[in-house]
């Protein structure tokens, strides 16, 4: 069996067991839905931080911008539900987008920890001003529109919609990786002012790179807000200490830079979280400090990075020394 | 004078020190002009200046006729003149070919541009041109995995990929092999012969500018010190004595 | 706004913020000069600063409800955050001070969630806050009030500060610090012990958290979650005096103080973490576009 016939084999399984899942799982119906969440977190959070080299920690800023807007949308709006939704999971994205198009060029001038130190104040100073802002229920935070089905069907319908928008997010990031796109990223992070030097539209680049992150993750905002049923200002929508470190964590303890890396990671991550939440009840947000710290201490590189090392040839990686080599013209 | 690149009393200043004092010079178009001068002498602060990277205090740079001392980098390399760094530059992480892809140059990358994959005829250019410099071979290899000798080859074509008029090469032979400096200066040569880029070219290897170059600047203490044919420069007692003297 | 007709109609209370501001102020420049040394010695932003400060604050409350005289527990405080600092190096940081400057970010990122939950966990997510018994003076017919905590935690900081410069300046290991800082490989060829050097640079800074914790228990409030808003403050005033400028601290320090004061009584309370979050984006764009000017950029 061919590599190639390999990846399609695994492939075609895992969507298959993607998409029976809530029938095969049904009591962790909610559970496998947010794993497809921080599949989202951790995809838009590599966008900047493994492939730009931009390291965000306030990410989280555009996931609540997503979910306080499609709950405006939804409560002001009177479009009934499935049209107040969808129309506000629509608007969402886009004000996530235009929020990022309207601070890029001031904050991604920034550089390294600016940036990263930027980024962080960008969310908390959201979460102080979304608890003190009654147009959207200050620190009440806001409630989302009951679904208008059976609650079995409830566990499903978000079960899908978070899984078509992981797809979306994945597909539409692969076929940007593999053109121009990619390599502009790569080349703003091993060296933007090489980039530079070489008439790059870095700025460009980096701009469009965050609005299609901020993009996905209103989107992922509006959709999760209804799932959870209430957006609270500091605890969901511009949760710092959880989503918003997670979607960092998740990247690197899969692999920064690369497609799957971030999908393995939030994989892995979720799985722990949910056993360390069942077994650990009180004490599982300082397991998961501790955990973040080994991770980031111990495997930087990511499990894609580890697994690379050991099986190079399998995983096709690129350090596979080339074909010919003339000792005249290669220069040795 | 029909002169690519004029550069005009230009002073640059960091802090109390002055890197360059008044310095003029012009490169006329499809010539190789060379850039020498012992350590501190100014000539990478000068390169920086042209190209951007840095503001000048007086004076002024233009290109084709354009200014150049108010524009940033990025376009300043769009207009068509390219540097290359003393340390050589690459994007380490990514393959030669990877390297030589994005060096494409694009007038203006529409959205509608992004999601599409890199064109073939991109990507055979990107193989001629590591073809040029030899290293074909090694397109699939990650640039830090390359020796420093191919490094600097990788980082000549991707200059050539992005289609410059002028390429300002910043020691293009330092730290490699003497086998590979001849393969180098052929190149240059070429490049210069068959694709009409012009060369202004900083060295400390006298006798490969001797080769190369068809006129010589010399600067010493961040100021012109002398200038003419590789003859006279070689001959000229000041610039014997401002290398001699140097420590 | 009624704030601002407030302030223009009674000047007084002008002063009241000014002075408040001062001495909050005095305690943000000493928290960050412990965040300028990690950033100078050891190339370290410590995200966890300000998890320090709670965590000694929490220290000083604890004391105090043990019995220990408020003032003494200062030195309580100083001395438990130290040795936190030192255990965390000799685990943690040790480790990732060598590598990229983002993985030190991370980890002490991640050190900060783990003192947060820990004390979240440990003792509650209420507000604690130390009685310190001293009481307020009351100035031009009771117009200006000032707590003699506040004034003591003043006084107690500037003569820190100025502890800490002598030391600097006269200790060997102050000056093996100094040394590390400027170039670490040439201190290390000297025969200075750069690792003992970090981990004692590293302790030193648990002091000063340590000893400002006590000091914010005292004068204000410790939460489990309020450390962020003082490492975000001392990273602001770091950058925006300059990583060796001990004087510019003081005085952004004592700056930020008083902007702070201002905001909160004319955007109200609530809005203070706001405004401290929003000034950090502000300051570190503005002096990123100021350096643009010059073709260079915030490194």
């Amino acid at each position: 069996m061919t590599s190639r016939q390999l990846r399609l084999g695994i492939g075609a399984v895992g969507a298959l067991a993607a998409v029976a899942a809530p029938w095969l799982a049904p009591s962790f119906v909610t559970q496998l839905a947010f794993l497809w969440l921080m599949v989202v977190f951790a995809l838009t959070w590599d966008i900047m931080g493994g492939h730009a080299g931009y390291n965000s920690f306030g990410n989280v800023l555009f996931f609540g911008i997503g979910a306080y807007t499609c709950a405006i949308v939804q409560r002001d709006l009177g479009m009934g539900y499935l049209g107040g939704f969808a129309g506000g999971i629509a608007l969402a994205g886009l004000a996530a987008a235009l929020v990022a198009l309207l601070l890029g060029p001031s904050v991604l001038a920034l550089r390294g920890h600016y940036f990263a130190i930027a980024t962080l104040g960008l969310s908390v100073a959201a979460a102080d001003i979304a608890a003190g802002w009654r147009y959207i229920g200050a620190a009440s935070g806001m409630t989302t529109p009951q679904y208008p089905g059976a609650i079995e069907d409830r566990g499903r319908f978000f079960y899908f919609l978070l899984a078509t928008l992981a797809g979306l997010t994945l597909l539409t990031l692969r076929r940007l990786y593999a053109g121009r796109f990619g390599l502009a990223l790569g080349a703003i992070r091993d060296d933007e002012e090489k980039a530079e030097a070489m008439g790059l539209s870095t700025t460009r680049y980096k701009i469009i790179a965050w609005c299609i992150a901020a993009f996905f993750l209103g989107l992922a905002g509006a959709v999760a807000g209804n799932l959870v049923g209430y957006i609270d200002p500091r605890e969901f929508a511009f949760a710092g200490p959880t989503y918003g470190v997670w979607m960092v964590l998740m990247a690197i303890l899969g692999g920064r830079g690369t497609l799957w890396g971030p999908v393995l990671g939030a994989g892995v991550f979720h799985l722990t979280q949910e056993l360390f939440w069942t077994y650990l009840l009180g004490w599982q947000r300082v397991a998961m400090g501790l955990f973040i710290l080994a991770v980031v201490v111990y495997l930087p590189q990511g499990l894609v990075g580890g697994l690379e090392r050991i099986l190079p040839r399998r995983l096709g990686a690129a350090s596979a020394v080339g074909h010919d080599t003339s000792p005249r013209e290669a220069g040795q | 004078m029909n002169a690519q690149l004029e550069v005009r009393n230009v002073t640059k200043r960091f802090g109390g020190v002055v890197a360059n004092h008044d310095v003029s010079l012009s490169i006329p178009a499809r010539s190789i002009v060379g850039l020498i001068g012992p350590n501190g002498s100014g000539k990478t602060t000068l390169f920086n200046c042209i190209v951007g990277y840095h503001p000048i205090d007086s004076g002024s740079i233009r290109f084709a006729g354009r200014e150049l001392s108010q524009l940033p980098v990025p376009q300043v390399a769009r207009l068509g003149i390219l540097r290359t760094f003393q340390q050589t530059r690459v994007y380490r992480r990514m393959t030669a070919l990877q390297n030589m892809q994005i060096s494409e140059r694009r007038a203006r990358d529409s959205l509608a541009a992004l999601f599409a994959r890199v064109p073939a005829a991109v990507d055979d250019e990107a193989g001629s041109l590591l073809e040029f410099v030899g290293l074909h071979g090694q397109r699939f290899v990650r640039a830090e995995e390359l020796s420093f000798g191919q490094q600097k080859l990788l980082e000549l074509a991707m200059a050539l990929m992005n289609h410059p008029s002028m390429l300002l090469l910043d020691e293009p032979t330092a730290g490699i092999s003497p086998t590979l400096i001849n393969v180098l200066i052929d190149r240059l040569q070429r490049v210069n012969l068959d694709l009409g880029i012009t060369l202004f070219v900083i060295e400390h290897n006298m006798r490969v500018i001797m080769r190369l170059a068809r006129h010589i600047y010399c600067l010493a203490h961040g100021e012109l010190l002398a200038s003419g044919s590789p003859e006279a420069i070689r001959n000229d007692s000041r610039v014997i004595d401002a290398y001699l003297g140097a420590t | 706004m009624d704030g601002l007709t407030l302030l223009l109609h009674a000047p007084v209370l002008n002063l009241q913020l000014l002075v408040d501001g001062v001495l909050v102020g005095a305690i943000f420049a000493l928290v960050a000069y412990g965040m300028a040394l990690l950033w100078g010695v050891m190339n370290l932003i410590n995200v966890a600063q300000g998890d320090f400060v709670i965590i000694g604050g929490y220290v000083a409350f604890f004391a105090v409800s043990g019995g220990v005289p408020p003032l003494l527990a200062v030195p309580c405080s100083a001395a438990v955050v130290a040795l936190v600092g030192w255990i965390l190096y000799r685990i943690v940081i040790r480790r990732v001070v060598v590598g990229e400057l983002f993985t030190s970010i991370l980890a002490t990122y991640g050190i900060g969630i783990v003192l947060q939950q820990l004390a979240n966990q440990l003792f509650g997510s209420d507000v604690r806050t130390v009685e310190s018994g001293l009481g307020s003076v009351s100035l031009l017919d009771g117009m200006l009030t000032v707590a003699r905590i506040k004034v003591l935690a003043f006084l107690g900081t500037g003569l820190l500060g100025a502890a800490l410069v002598w030391f600097m300046r006269r200790s060997r290991l102050g000056q093996a610090i100094r040394a590390t800082a400027q170039n670490a490989r040439a201190a290390r060829v000297l025969g200075v012990d750069t690792d003992c050097v970090y981990a004692a640079t590293f302790a030193i800074n648990g002091a000063i958290c340590g000893a400002a914790g006590a000091l914010v228990a005292m004068t204000w409030i410790v939460q489990p979650y309020a450390g962020l808003s003082y490492t975000v403050r001392s990273f602001m005033v770091v950058v925006a005096a300059g990583l060796g400028n001990l004087a510019g601290i003081v005085a952004v320090g004592g700056g930020l103080g008083i902007a702070e004061n201002y905001a909160g009584f004319l955007l109200g309370t609530e809005y203070q973490s706001a405004f401290v979050f929003s000034l950090l984006v502000v300051v570190l764009v503005l002096r990123n576009q100021l350096l643009l000017r010059q073709r260079q950029y915030l490194k």
